[in-house]
């Protein structure tokens, strides 16, 4: 009872700060927008994608991408923590650490899922018809990429000592996962190097179930999408429980 | 029982004993301070015994709880307060303190109560609905101190309780802590590396040098193991020998053109150094301090010690000379 107080506790932490900042998602739904109306809004009246339009078509791709960005990048704030020094009067409570770890990535979790529903209007808005069920299905495909996604980036974040290294780690990271992931292209007809990239990216499999969902043409079964998601989420719980563990 | 016992408690970093076979306890409900220079291994002894730091060798308990088998127990039963403030700017004072209430399971019940209740022990009533970042350092420093009693901890460790804070706000929170101890009979273990802090706040003190615990006593029987008070005289040529023989001066220095004597019962005995001592320029008589303590058992000053991180600092000092 105490533990799940203590994650409540940890939780409520991220999420009055996340209310204070609005400049966060605002800021974090900046690319998104960029690459749905600056590139997809430029390329979209040229190019069709079997016979849908580009724009709608890259449309699940920027969707998992903002929950790509805002959720790895969520991890930074373990480094401003540990920086500004706030973070060892949590780690110096009486709470697990698996506790604390859970607490900050559901704190993460509930970030990227705001700003992943801001995404679904800005969806409806282009004319993607959401049905309860498909928009139920999507949220699913979201919330089990970004569980997955916030783990890996508060992993991330407990071994990296300062912003600047956690910001260039991520890039490194974040950019090929997003541009293998079959979030600007159809899997289809790929060169044999490429495919085998975005068939090793986690992130390709919710782009193309949201795909499979929203506009019908997935490469993969909906459900292996699914299997393969959540084995991703719960190898990162794993890992990154593992890592809270072991930080000092 | 002890409310903090250490056997041997070691840390070594390297080729560095941070903290060397320390063995010290401290009697509940006292005000216990660990005095020495910046890398001293103060915070060391602190970070072990609040279970942040594993120790290298030995063992210590806190309030009866092994700080290694039974971290979860020593975490419940303790306060502290950092030397770098750690309360969270972007939240409120009341939040901070309502956050940490849950961290440290204070029932539901009660959580409201307490935190009423150390917002008028610290004085921040009126401030609570505002953002930490709206505060001053003194502020600050209050509010990590109440969030530290939230919980009613049995022993409150406090590192460096005023670093950096003015001379006006640092004998507020003198106050604050003095009253706090009595009140809620609670044993408080400081560390400080201001003399007139830890003269004023403790009821013993562990001078600590190099890792290793100097003198462990109160603050009057370590003043009084130099054997009395400080007596210097400017004399343009001074010349030592002349005081030699008198039994009741305890030790004879010079610097330049000045000598300091220690001597016991002063008072009785003025007429007789100022005879012996010729033409004198100046006189001055002040009863000994803890820093004249620190320089009778290490031989340096406490005040020239300065620099940060002062662990690495003798870790790169170390290397350098290997």
């Amino acid at each position: 009872m105490s533990t799940l107080e203590a994650i409540y506790g940890i939780w409520l932490r991220e999420f009055k700060v996340f209310k204070r900042e609005k400049s966060r998602v605002i800021t974090s739904l900046f690319t998104p927008l960029l690459w749905i109306f600056g590139f997809g809004g430029g390329l979209g009246p040229n190019i069709s994608i079997g016979d849908v339009n580009y724009q709608v078509f890259i449309y699940p791709g920027i969707l998992t991408m903002s929950i790509l960005f805002s959720s790895v990048f969520f991890g930074v704030y373990i480094v401003w923590d540990r920086k500004i020094d706030i973070l060892k009067a949590i780690l110096v409570a009486p709470i697990s650490r698996t506790a604390i770890f859970f607490g900050k990535a559901l704190g993460g979790v509930t970030d990227s899922m705001i700003e992943g529903t801001i995404m679904l209007l800005i969806g409806v808005a282009l004319g993607i018809s959401f049905t309860p069920i498909t928009t139920i299905l999507v949220l699913l495909f979201l919330l089990v990429l970004t569980i997955g996604l916030v783990s890996l980036g508060l992993m991330l974040g407990s071994v990296l000592t300062s912003p600047e290294s956690f910001g260039t780690v991520v890039s490194f990271l974040v950019f090929p996962l997003f541009f293998f992931s079959g979030a600007l292209f159809p899997l289809e007809n790929l060169p044999a190097w490429l495919a085998l990239l975005t068939y090793i990216d986690p992130v390709t499999y919710a782009v193309d179930g949201i795909r499979g969902i929203l506009i019908g043409n997935a490469r993969f079964p909906l459900i292996a999408d699914f299997s393969i998601l959540c084995v991703f989420a719960f190898a990162m719980i794993q890992a990154g429980a593992f890592f809270f563990r072991r930080m000092q | 029982m002890w409310a903090i016992e250490t056997e041997n408690l070691t840390k070594r970093y390297g080729p560095i004993n941070a903290v060397d076979h320390l063995n010290m306890r401290v009697k509940q409900g006292e005000i216990f301070g660990l005095l020495g220079p910046n890398g001293a291994g103060k915070t060391t002894v602190i970070s072990m015994l609040c279970t942040m730091l594993r120790p290298t060798e030995g063992s210590g308990k806190v309030n009866g709880f092994d700080v290694v088998s039974q971290p979860g127990e020593v975490r419940r039963s303790i306060g502290i307060v950092f030397q770098e403030p750690s309360v969270d700017d972007e939240l409120t004072g009341l939040e901070n303190l309502q956050l940490h209430a849950m961290w440290y399971g204070v029932p539901k019940e009660v959580r409201a109560g307490r935190i009423r209740e150390v917002l008028a022990l610290v004085g921040l009533e009126d401030r609570k609905n505002d953002l930490v970042k709206t505060y001053s350092g003194g502020m600050r420093r209050r509010l990590e101190i109440g969030r530290g009693l939230v919980h009613h901890p049995k022993v409150l460790f406090l590192d460096e309780p005023t670093l950096g804070l003015d001379p006006q706000t640092r004998s507020q929170i003198w106050d604050y802590i003095g009253d706090l101890a009595e009140r809620e009979d609670m044993t408080v273990v400081l560390t400080t590396h201001y003399m007139e802090e830890a003269e004023e706040l403790c009821d013993r003190i562990a001078i600590i040098d190099q890792g290793r615990i100097i003198v462990l006593d109160t603050v009057e029987a370590l003043k009084k193991s130099i054997g009395g008070d400080l007596v210097c005289l400017g004399i343009s040529k001074p010349n030592p020998d002349v005081f030699r023989d008198l039994d009741y001066v305890k030790k004879v220095e010079t610097e330049e053109d000045l000598i300091v004597l220690t001597v016991e019962n002063s008072s009785q005995h003025l007429q007789e150094i100022l005879e012996r001592a010729g033409k004198v320029e100046s006189i001055s008589v002040r009863p000994a301090t803890l820093n004249d303590v620190f320089l009778h058992f290490t031989g340096r000053e406490i005040r020239t010690e300065t620099g940060e991180g002062g662990i690495f600092e003798r870790i790169m000092r170390a290397e350098a000379e290997r």
